[in-house]
């Protein structure tokens, strides 16, 4: 295709009040950045520390901070839509830049925050949970961050430079093919998701590898806490659905700067092949996203109820059920495209199906907390908050399922308030529960209390004003994407409550980052390492853990470890003693995985603007990177067991 | 041993008296091999989705050709006998380097990688004159699936070559040394990997297209 | 403070309960999926209402339990509630939480299943008439192959008789959503799929595309209304007498991108529905092939209507750009 096109778009998006604010407040952010690092001369401090880390609990730092800052991004554009959407006939936005705006908004959700999110717990908790001194490749783990991160700053930068998506956050051609979606906008999706696509592929290979193959000796399967279980479950869906991803979307790729014809309708493209690769992995997906919540709640229910779970293998059966089925209900996002009777009638009842394990979870959870105690603290706050609105969003699934009456819900705002429900109800609530929760092990102080309690009910009230109604809306007919709506079919009212309850979890929002900042100075220190009286191996550790987690490899016998040790006043079994420390081989810092980040970065601005040569530019550096790394002799060192003897007997452990 | 190491992944070192093949003799190299075959997993699925366009659309031919008159029986016969030998020579280069032997695991790594350059000039003549009679990717949905599912192996395996030129010259400046084993080990699990991709192209892209 | 958390989830919930009755207790015509117009809708809300019955006796219980257990076993001192810190198993328990699903799903995946088969087609008894649909950016034409008139943006359809639907799409993906009718299916394009829906009384009924397509899909309305066949009759002959005819450069002028309002025409080229259905993909589609075949025996299998052919523009350029530019 000629590049004569581009002249059509100058880069620089201009015209848009909006996006000259956004303009401003990038350049504003981007000079203080550097005015402070250069300030207080920490500009070898973030490349020591960070850039160049493979240290587990660092990448987890850094995918938690990026969520946070994510969310805030696709929750701004949230505001805006449901301000647009307050009153019927409103032009606060036009119809270009709504699409632009849900598109992103769901797009950075799912992939940039819940992901990034998700492995900001893998990384976190699992290596500590099972008794590990960091993942299976570490240097791996920093180039799946990096990837990530420059994706996330790709799909970033269309906002003001060369044009946002908007063909929705499932994109599907023809819509997003070239002739009805000229200009760079959707090459930012396709390059951006393809980018972290491989990173989180990365992420599930080491995550499956670290926790078949690494946990501490007698840690056996049946004795693994459930988060890490969750993880198995997710890595495995991660590792056999997103290679779809990478597919259908280098296909459209392919269609849009190349001229072929996957999916156009003109010589023999299928349009419909693009929707059913994109679902075979955007449905295993949705349990990406769902099944580490799962292992959060648990443990925290069972923490906070000082019980044991209830159900162990129910537990972990369930979660290998749910990944499973997870592959086979696909087709329940488009049962209206005509496909026969028998075909609708299987993946019907395929996704119902996935409704028993998950109702078994929820009652397993239920039955942990039966004859417990209860403690109220944030994480399991967040838990209890949890139950309801999630099974209130499974039961609208179930709904949905329903082929013949998804015919009715499809598309409208009843598919809507149902996947906000589940995902808001589901993933994000775990997501939060487990950053209090983990909080106080990765910074080692605690979240004060009272203001999560402000973010937490403007949140959970705010979520309900929002989303209840738009349930009602789709049965009244309201289509999803919609930019405005006219009045008089009697949406108003309803939109506008909606509207009210953005704001609401908008509140929710500032107070949940107010908490961390006033936490920062004022939140209690944690000293124990173990501030809620856990039960798994990462509360034994100090908090913060040092960076090769266990000195000395702990011997498991038992699940839920340390708090059965600590009932029988044992614990000291789980503190190293000197003559059993050895020199720990540790991988070495490398600059190279953020240098592999930049170079993809520059292979996906080549391929936005279609600017070939910068393409290969960015490829030759990929693969310069690669070799570079393969030429490498010693990519490791070992601390000797002076040093270990020494760190471990100042934090009081020896 | 002078002094027991305690690697960060905790795992004992191999100490068995029972034989334990090179690649597998550092304490992190089982780990390191599974963790390949776990990528090899998901690049089967990669292209298992390659595949189900390809047989999708294989009929999809607009104006163009269909497969039965655009494909030479001898052409694609030709690049599968290369690419099979090559699969061959590279087992025989896991031979040598299980002898610790690092000319012949050299030599042997270099004859394959001389037969997938074959191979891959092949499938570039193929490709080059399909387009000089008109039949691009942007000729039909099938042309499209064709030169994508076939030129997606054929990127793999000339990724293939390069990394195998990279371990040959690690190889004659440092010797059959355990990390250099293993990448000998694992290089070649790719190569076979592609060896069956292959396998299926032959059969689901060139056979089903020639006879119907 | 733990009171008054309660006391807010409470508030909560009664809120739900409030949101929760609205939606069951009919309601009126704005409510439209819950007021169908006609027997397809009614048996998609018949299914709805199932669905939302089998789900309560879960969710009631759920909650129910999670109340009481978060208030009885609360970690309060004097707590006199039993504390079991091993009570982890319970094989009866087990069987009643994954019974009690199995069987409710087995209820409603049968109803479901009876449901999909009843509404692939009208009854047998009935004789249904035939409006071909085809979604543009961002507009819809109505061709009624009996009377050979074509409608933009409404649809006139007779009480009583079931009607089916033949959708395609001559851009990207719509689809076709009358909700007080009954529910949705895609317009694609090279395919032609059959929706069937009937309305039970007269009216005016709201229909919209339900998928994106793009800057003018807010503006995708279109209405539909439901008259006695006399008078459906009587209009087809208003409208042949009355109104222009549709000729080829007027269907050229309705692919390109434009948001209209209400159009009419006495008559259409002869095949435009077939043609437009072949051109972008039809032929490689068995189904839409076999749906010609009964709709127009002789024109699916490649045997275009005399004077109709397809213009060479559309498959022949290579960037894949279809025409309208």
């Amino acid at each position: 295709m000629p590049p004569s096109h581009l002249s059509h778009w100058g880069l620089l998006i201009t015209g848009d009040p909006l996006i000259y604010g956004a303009d401003a407040s990038i350049a504003l952010a981007s000079i203080a950045i550097v005015y402070v690092l250069t300030k207080y001369k920490k500009w070898k401090w973030l490349w020591d520390e960070w850039l160049t880390t493979v240290d587990h609990k660092k990448i987890g730092i850094m995918y938690l901070i990026a969520a946070i800052l994510m969310l805030f991004r696709a929750g701004t554009d949230a505001e805006l839509m449901r301000t647009q959407l307050a009153l019927p006939n409103l032009h606060f936005l036009g119809p270009e830049h709504y699409d632009q705006i849900f598109t992103t908004h769901g797009t950075v959700m799912l992939l940039f925050m819940a992901m990034p999110f998700i492995f900001a717990l893998m990384n976190i908790a699992v290596p500590l949970q099972i008794g590990a001194r960091d993942v299976a490749f570490p240097y791996l783990n920093a180039i799946s961050f990096w990837l990530f991160f420059f994706a996330a700053m790709l799909i970033n930068i269309s906002f003001v430079i060369g044009g946002s998506p908007d063909a929705g956050w499932t994109s599907y051609a023809p819509l997003a093919g070239s002739t009805f979606d000229p200009g760079p906008g959707e090459n930012f999706y396709l390059m951006s998701l393809e980018i972290t696509g491989i990173g989180s592929i990365g992420t599930g290979i080491n995550f499956l590898a670290t926790i078949l193959k690494m946990r501490a000796p007698g840690m056996s399967l049946m004795k693994m806490p459930l988060f890490s279980w969750s993880i198995v479950a997710t890595s495995i869906l991660i590792l056999y659905a997103f290679p779809a991803l990478t597919v259908v979307l280098a296909l459209l790729l392919i269609d849009r700067v190349a001229g072929a014809h996957f999916f156009t309708i003109t010589a023999g493209g299928n349009p419909m092949m693009y929707i059913n690769m994109f679902w075979i992995w955007g449905h295993p997906e949705v349990y990406i996203l769902i099944l580490p919540a799962f292992g959060v709640f648990s443990e925290i229910v069972s923490t906070f109820s000082r019980k044991t779970i209830f159900g162990y293998k129910s537990m972990v059966f369930s979660l290998l059920l749910i990944s499973l089925i997870s592959y086979f209900v696909w087709a329940h996002h488009f049962f209206t495209m005509g496909a026969d009777a028998s075909v609708n009638s299987f993946f019907a009842i395929a996704s119902m199906l996935v409704g028993i394990p998950t109702g078994v979870k929820i009652f397993n959870w239920l039955f942990t907390m039966f004859r417990g105690r209860i403690r109220m603290k944030m994480p399991m706050l967040w838990t209890i908050a949890f139950i309801p609105c999630f099974t209130m969003g499974g039961m609208t699934g179930v709904m949905l399922a329903a082929a013949p009456a998804d015919y009715q819900y499809h598309n409208s705002y009843f598919l809507i308030a149902h996947f906000h429900q589940v995902l808001i109800g589901g993933t994000l609530f775990g997501m939060l529960a487990a950053m209090y929760y983990w909080w106080p092990k990765v910074f080692g102080f605690l979240l004060d209390e009272r203001w999560a309690k402000w973010a937490f009910w403007m949140f959970n009230i705010g979520f309900y004003v929002c989303f209840e109604p738009q349930y009602v809306l789709g049965l009244m007919g309201m289509q999803r994407r919609m930019y405005t709506y006219p009045s008089g079919l009697g949406w108003t009212d309803l939109n506008f409550i909606s509207t009210i309850g953005a704001f609401i979890m908008g509140l929710g929002f500032i107070f949940l980052v107010w908490d961390i900042i006033y936490s920062i100075r004022h939140g209690e220190r944690d000293l124990t390492g173990d501030p809620w009286d856990g039960r798994t191996l990462e509360w034994s550790l100090p908090s913060p853990a040092p960076h090769y987690n266990f000195a000395v490899i702990p011997h498991v016998t038992q699940l839920d470890q340390w708090w059965e040790l600590k009932q029988q006043g044992r614990q000291d079994e789980l503190r190293p003693k000197a003559s059993d420390i050895r020199p720990i081989h540790m991988p070495k810092n490398s600059g190279k995985p953020f240098l592999f980040g930049l170079a993809f970065f520059v292979v996906g601005v080549g391929f936005v603007f279609e600017w070939y040569a910068v393409a290969v530019i960015g490829f030759l550096g990929v693969g310069a990177l690669l070799l570079a790394r393969s030429f490498e002799a010693h990519p490791d060192y070992h601390i000797p067991v002076d040093e270990v003897v020494h760190t471990e007997t100042a934090l009081g452990r020896l | 041993m002078a002094t027991v190491i305690e690697h960060a992944h905790g795992h004992p070192a191999h100490e068995g008296e029972h034989y334990v093949p090179l690649e597998y003799k550092e304490k992190d190299d089982s780990l390191k091999v599974f963790g390949f075959w776990l990528f090899l997993t998901q690049d089967m699925v990669l292209f298992a989705c390659l595949f189900a366009t390809f047989v999708v659309l294989r009929t999809h031919t607009g104006n163009g050709p269909d497969s039965e008159s655009l494909f030479d029986v001898k052409g694609f016969i030709e690049e599968t006998f290369i690419l099979l030998t090559s699969s061959f020579t590279g087992g025989i280069s896991t031979f040598y380097m299980r002898k610790k032997r690092a000319i012949g695991t050299v030599v042997w790594l270099l004859i394959t990688a001389a037969l997938g350059a074959a191979f891959v000039s092949l499938e570039i003549t193929e490709f080059l004159h399909y387009i000089s009679i008109g039949a691009t990717m942007q000729t039909s949905a099938f042309l499209s699936a064709f030169f994508t599912l076939v030129g997606t192996h054929g990127a793999h395996v000339s990724v293939g070559i390069i990394w195998m030129l990279s371990i040959v010259i690690q190889i004659l400046r440092r010797g059959i040394t355990p990390a250099l084993s293993r990448k000998v080990f694992i290089v070649n699990l790719y190569w076979h990997f592609l060896d069956v991709v292959w396998v299926f192209i032959f059969t689901v892209v060139y056979m089903m297209g020639v006879i119907h | 403070m733990k009171g008054k958390q309660q006391t807010r989830r409470l508030l909560t919930y009664a809120g739900l309960g409030a949101v929760a009755t609205v939606m069951l207790s009919g309601c009126g015509a704005q409510y439209q999926v819950l007021d169908p117009a006609g027997p397809v809708g009614q048996q998609e809300l018949n299914l709805i209402v199932a669905s939302v019955v089998l789900m309560l006796i879960v969710i009631i219980p759920v909650i129910a339990i999670l109340v009481y257990v978060v208030y009885r076993y609360r970690d309060k001192p004097g707590n006199t509630a039993p504390y079991d810190p091993h009570f982890s198993d319970s094989k009866v328990l087990e069987v009643i939480w994954w019974g009690i699903p199995i069987l409710i799903v087995a209820i409603l995946g049968t109803e479901t299943v009876r449901t999909t088969f009843q509404l692939t087609k009208p009854p047998s008894n009935a004789t249904p008439i035939t409006v071909e649909v085809t979604s543009f950016d961002w507009k819809w034409l109505f061709q009624y192959p009996d009377g050979h008139v074509a409608t933009v943006n409404y649809a006139y359809i007779p009480v009583g008789v079931p009607v089916n639907f033949v959708l395609t799409s001559d851009a990207p993906m719509n689809s076709f959503w009358v909700p007080r009718l009954g529910g949705q299916e895609y317009t694609m394009p090279g395919m032609a799929m059959t929706l069937w829906l009937q309305a039970a009384q007269p009216g005016v009924y709201y229909g919209h595309g339900a998928n994106f397509t793009g800057r003018g899909f807010s503006h995708t309305t279109f209405y539909v209304t439901a008259l006695s066949m006399d008078k459906y009759q009587q209009w087809i002959a208003h409208v042949q007498q009355s109104a222009p005819a549709l000729t080829q450069t007027d269907y050229r002028q309705l692919s390109v991108p434009s948001v209209i309002g209400n159009e009419t025409f006495s008559s259409y080229p002869t095949g435009s529905f077939e043609n437009t259905v072949l051109r972008d993909g039809g032929q490689y589609m068995a189904e839409s092939m076999q749906m010609m075949n009964k709709l127009h025996p002789g024109t699916g299998s490649g045997s275009m209507p005399s004077g109709m052919t397809m213009p060479t523009t559309t498959t022949t350029n290579k960037t894949g750009h279809k025409k309208h530019k």
